[in-house]
C-alpha cells in the first residue's frame, strides 16, 4: 500500500498562456514535477522564464483577465486542484499552500495594519475569535523577530527586510502544507538575504513543510533546496537532486548558468554570460527553446526534445548530450 | 493632528483676505454704477451724483478699501444690500443652507451612485457591466442639466404628478432637483473610481489577499476599495466645490433660494457689498470642506496621516512648537 501512495505535489504538463495584444504567449509549456513532504525543490532560471507562473498557477491566481491554464493537472495529494471551485480553491489558499512573494515593499497593504494582515488569514482558516486570531498573529511577528506590540503598526513604518517578514509570517500562520517561495531574498540586501533564508528554512523544518523555491541565486539553491530543476522558456531543461546538479550539470544551459558565476580561486577578469536572450514566448522555437543560444546545437535540435537519462540518473532535456557534457 | 488642523485653521486668513481683496478690486474696476440702477432710468444726472455721494461710492480706492476691510474683520459689519435695504448677514443665513444642503446632496448622491458603478465596471472590465455603467457615466457626462432638469419636471411633476415642480420645502423637493445636478457628479465618480480601481486591482497586495484565501467580496471592500478611495474624496471635493457656486441654474428653474441666485442677481445690480460678503461666506465654506477632505485623506491613507503629523505648527519659526 505504501507504494501506492500519491505523492504529495504532483504537477503534470502544466501549460499557462497569457494573452497580450491578441497575441498568445506562452509562458508555461509542459511543466512536470513531483515533490514529497518535507522538501525543498528550486525552480532555478533567468527572469521570464515562467518561474513564477508555475507558483501562481499552483495557487491558481494567475491574473483573472489575462491568463489561463490551458493544460495540466496539479495534484496534491492525490486531488487535482484545477478541477476544484473557486470557493474550495480559497479554502486552499493560505491553508494548505501559501505564497512568499517576491516584493515586499508592494506585497503588503498600505491601508491595512501589518497585524490584521497576518490574523485575516488567521481567522480565515481557523474557527476562532478575533482576539485569538491576533494573539497568533502576535505569535507569528515574534517568530520572524519582530516586536509582538508593532502589531497595530502599517507597513510605511517598516522596512523591506520587515515586511518580507511579515509577508513570510503570513505565509507560514497557518502551518501550510506547501510553501512557494518566490524569489523570497531577491529584494533584500545580502546582510538580510541570509537572516531570511535561514528564517524560511527554520519555520519550514519546524512543521515538515515542502516548499517550492524560486530563485535565479545559484547560491541559494546549494544551501536550501533537495532538489533542483533548472527552467527555461517555460520548460524543465534538467531536474535532478542537488547533488546530481551541482556535480554534473548536463544541459548546455545548466552549465552555461554555471559558468557565470565567477571562479574565485582563478583571476578572472569578465564574468561569462550566456549570449544572447530568452525566446520571444509569442513565438518559440519549435524544437529545443534553447537551440538559437546553443554552442553545440545541431539540426536534431530543430525538433521536439525529450528528457534522457544521464549517467548519473537525473533527466536532462537535450539530445546531444555526449557533446554537452564534454 | 491637531496641531494640523490648527494650522490649516490659520491659513484660513489669509485666503479669506486675498478673497476679499480679489473680490473688492474686481468690483471697483468693473464698469457699471449702482447708483443709477438704484435709481432707475428716469433719475438726472444731479440725483446720481448726489446718491453716490452718501453711498461713498466717490471716494478713492483704498478709503474704499479701508472702510470695507475695517467694516468686515473689525466690526465684523458686512453692511445691507444697496437695493433691498436687507442686512446681509440674515439673507445669507437664509440662502447658505440652501446652498449647502444642495451641494452636499449632489456630492453624496454622485459618491452613492457613481462609486458603485465604477467598482462593478472595473471589477468585470470589458464585460457587458462595464459597458453599461461607461454609458451611463458618459450620458450623464454629456447631458446638459438644465435640459435634464426640465424633462425631469415634464415626467415627474407635470405628467404624473408625483413630485413638486419647484419651490421648497420637505424631502419631496430636493428630489428632482437632486437627481437633475447631480448626473454630472455621478459620471466623474463612476468614471474616476474605475479607473483608481483597476490601478488598484493589478496591484502586488491584491495578490496577496487571493493568495490567503480572501474572498472576492472582502478583497474589493477591505483590499481594494481603500487604497482606490483618495480619487474619489478629491473628486467629491471638487463636486461640493463646484456645486456652491455653480448650482445657479438648478436653483433658478426650481426656484431655491440658494447662494447662486443671491449673488448673480447681486452682480447684475452692482450690489457690492452683497457679492463681497456672498464670496467670504463661499471662501470660508469651501476652504473648511477642503480641510474636511485632507482629513479624509489622512483617515483614509496611514501614509498620509503620518505627514500631516510630522509637519510643525508653523513652518519657518525656529522655534519648537509644543502640542
Amino acid at each position: 500500500m505504501e507504494q501506492k501512495q500519491a505523492p504529495f505535489l504532483e504537477v503534470k504538463d502544466l501549460a499557462v498562456e497569457y494573452s497580450s495584444d491578441g497575441k498568445a504567449v506562452h509562458a508555461v509549456n509542459g511543466i512536470s514535477l513531483t515533490l514529497e513532504k518535507g522538501k525543498t525543490i528550486g525552480l532555478v532560471g533567468e527572469t521570464g522564464a515562467g518561474k513564477t507562473s508555475i507558483a501562481k498557477s499552483i495557487l491558481q491566481i494567475l491574473p483573472d483577465r489575462s491568463a489561463r491554464i490551458t493544460a495540466g493537472t496539479v495534484k496534491l495529494e492525490g486531488q487535482n486542484l484545477l478541477d476544484l471551485t473557486e470557493k474550495d480553491m480559497r479554502e486552499i489558499r493560505g491553508k494548505r499552500i501559501s505564497m512568499i512573494f517576491q516584493d515586499p515593499m508592494t506585497a503588503l497593504n498600505p491601508t491595512m495594519r501589518v497585524g490584521q494582515q497576518i490574523a485575516e488569514v488567521v481567522a480565515l482558516h481557523n474557527s476562532c475569535t478575533k482576539a485569538e486570531a491576533e494573539e497568533r498573529a502576535k505569535k507569528m511577528l515574534e517568530m520572524v523577530g519582530i516586536p509582538r506590540d508593532r502589531f497595530r503598526e502599517y507597513p510605511h513604518q517598516f522596512s523591506g527586510g520587515m515586511k518580507q517578514r511579515v509577508v513570510i509570517a503570513i505565509a507560514l500562520a497557518c502551518e501550510p502544507d506547501l510553501l512557494l517561495a518566490d524569489e523570497p531574498t531577491t529584494a533584500l540586501d545580502v546582510t538580510i538575504q541570509a537572516q531570511v533564508l535561514k528564517l524560511i528554512s527554520d519555520l519550514k523544518e519546524k512543521n515538515n513543510t515542502s516548499m517550492i523555491l524560486i530563485t535565479h541565486d545559484l547560491g541559494v539553491v546549494a544551501e536550501t533546496c533537495d532538489e533542483v530543476a533548472i527552467v527555461y522558456a517555460g520548460q524543465i531543461m534538467e531536474t535532478g537532486t542537488r547533488e546530481q546538479i551541482f556535480d554534473h550539470p548536463t544541459h548546455p544551459y545548466t552549465i552555461g548558468l554555471f559558468g557565470a558565476i565567477p571562479d574565485m580561486n582563478e583571476d578572472e577578469e569578465w564574468l561569462h554570460p550566456i549570449d544572447g536572450m530568452l525566446p520571444d514566448p509569442t513565438d518559440l522555437p519549435p524544437g529545443c527553446p534553447f537551440a538559437p543560444r546553443c554552442p553545440y546545437a545541431t539540426h536534431k535540435c530543430e525538433s521536439a526534445v525529450d528528457f534522457t537519462m544521464t549517467p548519473d540518473g537525473h533527466a536532462c532535456r537535450c539530445c546531444n548530450l555526449e557533446r554537452a557534457e564534454g | 493632528m491637531a496641531r494640523y488642523i490648527l494650522r490649516r485653521l490659520f491659513w484660513m486668513i489669509p485666503i479669506i483676505l486675498g478673497v476679499s481683496l480679489l473680490v473688492f478690486t474686481l468690483m471697483y474696476f468693473c464698469p457699471g454704477d449702482p447708483a443709477r440702477i438704484i435709481l432707475g432710468q428716469g433719475a438726472t444726472q444731479a440725483e446720481i451724483e448726489s446718491l453716490r455721494e452718501t453711498m461713498g461710492l466717490n471716494k478713492g480706492f483704498f478709503p474704499r478699501l479701508g472702510e470695507f476691510l475695517v467694516n468686515t474683520f473689525i466690526r465684523f459689519d458686512l453692511g445691507s444690500s444697496y437695493i433691498s435695504k436687507a442686512p446681509i448677514v440674515t439673507e445669507i443665513a437664509a440662502r447658505l443652507p440652501q446652498t449647502l444642503i444642495i451641494a452636499t446632496l449632489f456630492m453624496l448622491t454622485g459618491v452613492i451612485v457613481g462609486v458603485p458603478l465604477g467598482i462593478a465596471a472595473a471589477v468585470k472590465q470589458d464585460s457587458i457591466v462595464d459597458r453599461i455603467c461607461m454609458v451611463i457615466a458618459m450620458l450623464g457626462a454629456s447631458v446638459p442639466n438644465f435640459w435634464l432638469a426640465l424633462l425631469l419636471v415634464l415626467l415627474f411633476a407635470v405628467n404624473l404628478g408625483w413630485l413638486p415642480a419647484m419651490g421648497m420645502g420637505g424631502i419631496e423637493y430636493y428630489i428632482l432637483p437632486t437627481l437633475a445636478g447631480a448626473m454630472g457628479c455621478i459620471a466623474v465618480q463612476a468614471r474616476q473610481s474605475r479607473s483608481s480601481m483597476l490601478e488598484v486591482i493589478r496591484s502586488d497586495y491584491v495578490t496577496t489577499a487571493r493568495s490567503k484565501g480572501v474572498s472576492m467580496r472582502n478583497i474589493i471592500f477591505k483590499h481594494e476599495l481603500p487604497n482606490a478611495l483618495i480619487p474619489v474624496i478629491t473628486c467629491a471635493g471638487n463636486d461640493f466645490g463646484n456645486s456652491l457656486g455653480g448650482a445657479l441654474i438648478i436653483e433658478q428653474i426650481f426656484a431655491i433660494t440658494g447662494m447662486g441666485q443671491y449673488m448673480v442677481q447681486a452682480v447684475f445690480n452692482r450690489d457690492y457689498p452683497v457679492i463681497q460678503a456672498s464670496a467670504i461666506f463661499l471662501a470660508i465654506a469651501f476652504s473648511l470642506i477642503m480641510l474636511v477632505i485632507d482629513l479624509l485623506y489622512a483617515f483614509v491613507d496611514p501614509r498620509i496621516k503620518a505627514q500631516y503629523e510630522g509637519k510643525p505648527l508653523f513652518k519657518r519659526s525656529g522655534k519648537k512648537v509644543t502640542a
